[in-house]
Protein backbone atom coordinates (compact mmCIF):
# COMPACT_ATOMS: atom_id res chain seq x y z
CA UNK A 1 0.00 0.00 0.00
CA UNK A 2 1.26 3.71 -0.74
CA UNK A 3 1.51 6.20 1.90
CA UNK A 4 2.53 9.77 0.87
CA UNK A 5 4.76 10.99 3.50
CA UNK A 6 5.31 14.74 3.88
CA UNK A 7 9.10 15.44 5.13
CA UNK A 8 9.57 18.78 7.11
CA UNK A 9 12.88 21.04 6.14
CA UNK A 10 14.67 19.89 8.95
CA UNK A 11 14.63 16.18 7.40
CA UNK A 12 14.99 16.73 4.11
CA UNK A 13 18.63 16.35 4.36
CA UNK A 14 17.55 12.34 4.34
CA UNK A 15 15.46 12.73 1.04
CA UNK A 16 17.73 14.14 -1.12
CA UNK A 17 15.45 17.34 -0.18
CA UNK A 18 12.04 15.85 -1.68
CA UNK A 19 9.64 17.38 0.30
CA UNK A 20 6.84 14.33 -0.04
CA UNK A 21 8.37 10.54 -0.31
CA UNK A 22 6.32 7.57 -0.37
CA UNK A 23 6.51 4.19 1.73
CA UNK A 24 4.32 0.92 2.51
CA UNK A 25 3.41 -0.12 5.75
CA UNK A 26 0.64 -1.19 7.84
CA UNK A 27 1.56 0.95 10.55
CA UNK A 28 3.65 3.84 11.60
CA UNK A 29 6.59 1.62 12.60
CA UNK A 30 6.46 -0.56 9.83
CA UNK A 31 6.15 2.58 7.64
CA UNK A 32 9.44 4.34 9.03
CA UNK A 33 11.32 1.05 8.69
CA UNK A 34 10.58 1.02 5.27
CA UNK A 35 11.10 4.84 4.84
CA UNK A 36 14.59 4.11 6.47
CA UNK A 37 15.86 1.26 3.37
CA UNK A 38 15.59 3.99 0.89
CA UNK A 39 16.31 7.01 3.19
CA UNK A 40 18.63 5.99 5.80
CA UNK A 41 18.89 8.67 9.40
CA UNK A 42 15.83 9.27 8.94
CA UNK A 43 13.74 6.39 11.39
CA UNK A 44 16.60 7.51 14.10
CA UNK A 45 15.39 11.10 13.98
CA UNK A 46 12.44 9.94 14.30
CA UNK A 47 12.59 7.14 17.43
CA UNK A 48 14.65 7.24 20.38
CA UNK A 49 17.01 4.64 21.78
CA UNK A 50 14.19 2.89 23.36
CA UNK A 51 11.95 2.26 20.51
CA UNK A 52 9.26 5.15 20.96
CA UNK A 53 8.35 7.91 18.69
CA UNK A 54 10.45 11.20 19.81
CA UNK A 55 8.78 13.39 22.06
CA UNK A 56 9.64 16.60 20.11
CA UNK A 57 8.21 15.02 17.18
CA UNK A 58 4.61 15.43 15.19
CA UNK A 59 3.56 12.62 13.15
CA UNK A 60 -0.24 12.29 12.20
CA UNK A 61 -1.84 10.13 10.01
CA UNK A 62 -4.36 12.73 7.43
CA UNK A 63 -5.68 15.43 10.08
CA UNK A 64 -4.57 12.72 13.39
CA UNK A 65 -2.10 13.28 15.96
CA UNK A 66 -0.69 9.78 15.97
CA UNK A 67 -0.31 9.68 19.65
CA UNK A 68 -4.38 9.64 19.78
CA UNK A 69 -4.14 6.81 17.76
CA UNK A 70 -1.46 4.52 19.12
CA UNK A 71 1.30 6.09 18.18
CA UNK A 72 4.09 4.18 16.32
CA UNK A 73 1.20 1.46 16.31
CA UNK A 74 -1.23 3.66 14.43
CA UNK A 75 -2.49 1.86 11.88
CA UNK A 76 -2.23 3.40 8.13
CA UNK A 77 -4.36 2.34 4.80
CA UNK A 78 -3.85 2.83 1.57
CA UNK A 79 -4.19 6.47 0.33
CA UNK A 80 -3.35 7.77 3.83
CA UNK A 81 -0.70 10.75 4.12
CA UNK A 82 1.65 11.16 6.72
CA UNK A 83 3.09 14.30 8.13
CA UNK A 84 5.86 14.71 10.07
CA UNK A 85 6.44 18.03 11.43
CA UNK A 86 9.26 19.36 14.39
CA UNK A 87 7.71 19.89 17.42
CA UNK A 88 7.81 24.02 18.16
CA UNK A 89 9.03 24.34 21.77
CA UNK A 90 11.37 25.52 24.07
CA UNK A 91 11.05 28.10 26.97
CA UNK A 92 13.22 29.32 29.62
CA UNK A 93 12.95 26.00 31.76
CA UNK A 94 16.40 24.74 32.41
CA UNK A 95 17.21 21.65 30.04
CA UNK A 96 17.95 19.19 32.27
CA UNK A 97 14.23 19.93 33.75
CA UNK A 98 12.67 19.28 30.10
CA UNK A 99 14.66 16.37 29.55
CA UNK A 100 13.58 14.67 33.25
CA UNK A 101 9.84 15.78 32.28
CA UNK A 102 10.45 14.38 28.50
CA UNK A 103 11.63 11.35 30.28
CA UNK A 104 8.81 10.88 32.36
CA UNK A 105 6.12 10.92 30.06
CA UNK A 106 7.40 9.10 27.48
CA UNK B 1 19.37 40.88 9.75
CA UNK B 2 15.72 40.52 10.63
CA UNK B 3 13.55 43.20 9.24
CA UNK B 4 10.36 43.25 10.15
CA UNK B 5 7.03 46.12 10.52
CA UNK B 6 6.48 47.80 13.90
CA UNK B 7 2.80 46.61 13.56
CA UNK B 8 4.16 43.18 13.52
CA UNK B 9 6.53 43.56 16.47
CA UNK B 10 3.60 45.52 18.34
CA UNK B 11 1.22 42.67 18.22
CA UNK B 12 3.66 39.94 19.33
CA UNK B 13 4.72 42.34 22.43
CA UNK B 14 1.00 42.95 23.26
CA UNK B 15 0.29 39.05 22.91
CA UNK B 16 3.54 38.21 24.82
CA UNK B 17 2.29 40.66 27.78
CA UNK B 18 -1.16 39.29 27.84
CA UNK B 19 0.08 36.20 28.75
CA UNK B 20 2.21 36.72 31.31
CA UNK B 21 3.39 35.01 33.75
CA UNK B 22 2.95 32.46 30.92
CA UNK B 23 4.89 31.89 28.42
CA UNK B 24 3.71 33.18 24.37
CA UNK B 25 4.42 31.78 21.23
CA UNK B 26 3.58 32.27 17.57
CA UNK B 27 5.16 32.65 14.37
CA UNK B 28 5.26 35.41 11.37
CA UNK B 29 4.97 33.86 7.81
CA UNK B 30 5.99 35.19 4.81
CA UNK B 31 6.02 33.98 1.26
CA UNK B 32 8.76 30.95 0.94
CA UNK B 33 12.45 32.50 0.01
CA UNK B 34 11.02 36.39 0.51
CA UNK B 35 12.61 36.47 4.18
CA UNK B 36 9.53 38.84 4.81
CA UNK B 37 7.46 38.39 7.70
CA UNK B 38 4.13 39.41 6.89
CA UNK B 39 1.53 37.45 8.62
CA UNK B 40 1.23 37.34 12.35
CA UNK B 41 -0.09 33.88 14.06
CA UNK B 42 -0.37 33.63 17.37
CA UNK B 43 -0.78 30.30 18.64
CA UNK B 44 -1.73 28.59 21.69
CA UNK B 45 1.06 27.58 24.30
CA UNK B 46 -0.12 24.03 24.88
CA UNK B 47 2.22 23.43 27.57
CA UNK B 48 0.32 26.66 29.47
CA UNK B 49 3.70 27.50 32.00
CA UNK B 50 5.92 30.09 32.65
CA UNK B 51 8.62 28.31 31.76
CA UNK B 52 8.00 25.80 28.77
CA UNK B 53 6.11 26.46 25.41
CA UNK B 54 4.89 23.90 22.84
CA UNK B 55 2.66 25.04 20.46
CA UNK B 56 -0.64 22.74 19.87
CA UNK B 57 0.27 19.73 17.47
CA UNK B 58 -3.29 20.12 15.89
CA UNK B 59 -3.04 23.97 15.79
CA UNK B 60 0.79 23.71 14.06
CA UNK B 61 -0.72 21.19 11.84
CA UNK B 62 -3.59 23.47 10.37
CA UNK B 63 -1.33 26.78 10.14
CA UNK B 64 1.89 24.88 8.73
CA UNK B 65 -0.87 23.26 5.98
CA UNK B 66 -2.15 26.96 5.62
CA UNK B 67 1.16 28.14 4.69
CA UNK B 68 1.65 25.43 2.38
CA UNK B 69 -1.69 26.35 0.34
CA UNK B 70 -0.32 29.85 0.26
CA UNK B 71 3.20 28.97 -0.78
CA UNK B 72 4.37 31.06 2.55
CA UNK B 73 7.12 29.42 4.90
CA UNK B 74 7.65 30.52 9.06
CA UNK B 75 10.42 33.54 8.61
CA UNK B 76 9.95 33.89 12.42
CA UNK B 77 8.92 31.77 15.25
CA UNK B 78 9.04 33.58 18.28
CA UNK B 79 8.29 32.96 22.10
CA UNK B 80 8.57 34.63 25.19
CA UNK B 81 10.35 34.44 28.19
CA UNK B 82 8.99 36.04 31.33
CA UNK B 83 11.36 36.24 34.39
CA UNK B 84 14.52 35.97 32.09
CA UNK B 85 16.63 37.74 29.39
CA UNK B 86 15.44 37.59 25.51
CA UNK B 87 17.84 34.79 24.85
CA UNK B 88 17.76 31.57 23.26
CA UNK B 89 17.89 28.58 26.59
CA UNK B 90 19.76 25.59 26.16
CA UNK B 91 16.11 24.20 25.40
CA UNK B 92 15.36 26.78 23.01
CA UNK B 93 18.61 25.55 21.22
CA UNK B 94 18.27 21.80 21.02
CA UNK B 95 14.72 21.97 20.17
CA UNK B 96 14.65 24.35 17.49
CA UNK B 97 13.54 22.43 14.25
CA UNK B 98 13.55 25.37 11.58
CA UNK B 99 16.85 26.20 10.50
CA UNK B 100 15.31 28.86 8.00
CA UNK B 101 13.67 30.53 10.85
CA UNK B 102 14.25 34.29 12.61
CA UNK B 103 13.97 32.73 16.03
CA UNK B 104 12.29 36.33 17.89
CA UNK B 105 12.74 36.36 21.88
CA UNK B 106 10.78 38.92 23.70
CA UNK B 107 11.18 39.07 27.24
CA UNK B 108 8.24 40.58 29.41
CA UNK B 109 10.41 41.00 32.80
CA UNK B 110 9.97 44.58 33.02
CA UNK B 111 6.39 45.72 31.91
CA UNK B 112 7.24 49.05 30.90
CA UNK B 113 10.77 47.88 28.51
CA UNK B 114 10.60 46.63 25.32
CA UNK B 115 13.04 43.57 24.91
CA UNK B 116 13.17 41.90 21.66
CA UNK B 117 15.97 39.95 20.31
CA UNK B 118 16.55 37.81 17.12
CA UNK B 119 18.61 34.68 16.57
CA UNK B 120 19.43 31.90 14.22
CA UNK B 121 19.40 28.47 15.70
CA UNK B 122 21.08 26.00 13.17
CA UNK B 123 22.41 22.75 14.34
CA UNK B 124 22.69 23.77 17.93
CA UNK B 125 24.62 26.70 16.94
CA UNK B 126 23.22 30.49 18.45
CA UNK B 127 24.01 33.21 16.00
CA UNK B 128 22.48 36.76 17.08
CA UNK B 129 21.26 39.00 14.18
CA UNK B 130 20.56 42.84 14.52
CA UNK B 131 16.33 43.41 14.29
CA UNK B 132 15.09 46.16 11.77
CA UNK B 133 11.93 47.83 12.66
CA UNK B 134 10.31 49.35 9.56
CA UNK B 135 7.37 51.33 9.91
CA UNK B 136 6.18 52.83 6.23
CA UNK B 137 3.47 54.72 8.00
CA UNK B 138 5.62 56.54 10.22
CA UNK B 139 5.20 60.46 9.96
CA UNK B 140 8.68 60.97 9.80
CA UNK B 141 8.72 64.56 11.44
CA UNK B 142 7.48 62.62 14.68
CA UNK B 143 9.16 62.48 17.66
CA UNK B 144 10.29 59.19 18.60
CA UNK B 145 11.75 57.77 21.48
CA UNK B 146 13.26 54.79 20.37
CA UNK B 147 16.48 54.07 22.28
CA UNK B 148 18.06 53.05 19.71
CA UNK B 149 16.62 55.05 16.62
CA UNK B 150 18.51 55.66 13.42
CA UNK B 151 15.36 57.46 11.60
CA UNK B 152 11.96 57.88 12.26
CA UNK B 153 10.77 55.06 10.03
CA UNK B 154 13.30 52.40 10.68
CA UNK B 155 14.96 51.46 14.08
CA UNK B 156 17.83 48.74 14.34
CA UNK B 157 18.06 46.79 17.75
CA UNK B 158 21.86 46.31 17.73
CA UNK B 159 23.42 43.05 18.50
CA UNK B 160 27.34 42.12 19.53
CA UNK B 161 27.35 39.64 16.94
CA UNK B 162 27.07 38.69 13.59
CA UNK B 163 25.06 40.48 10.59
Amino acid sequence: MAIEVRIPTILRQYTGGAKVVEGTGDTIADLLTNLDASHSGLRARLITDEGALHRFVNVYINDEDVRFLGALDAKLNDGDTVTILPAVAGGALAFAAVEALADNLR
Amino acid sequence: MLTIGRDIIDAIVAHARRDHPDEACGIVAGPIGSDNPVRHVPMDNAERSATFYRFDSMEQLRVWREMDDRDEEPVVVYHSHTATEAYPSRTDTSLAGEPKAHYLLVSTRDPSTEEIRSFRIVDGTVTEEPVQIVDASVDPTAVTTYMFGQSPAAVDYECSTGH
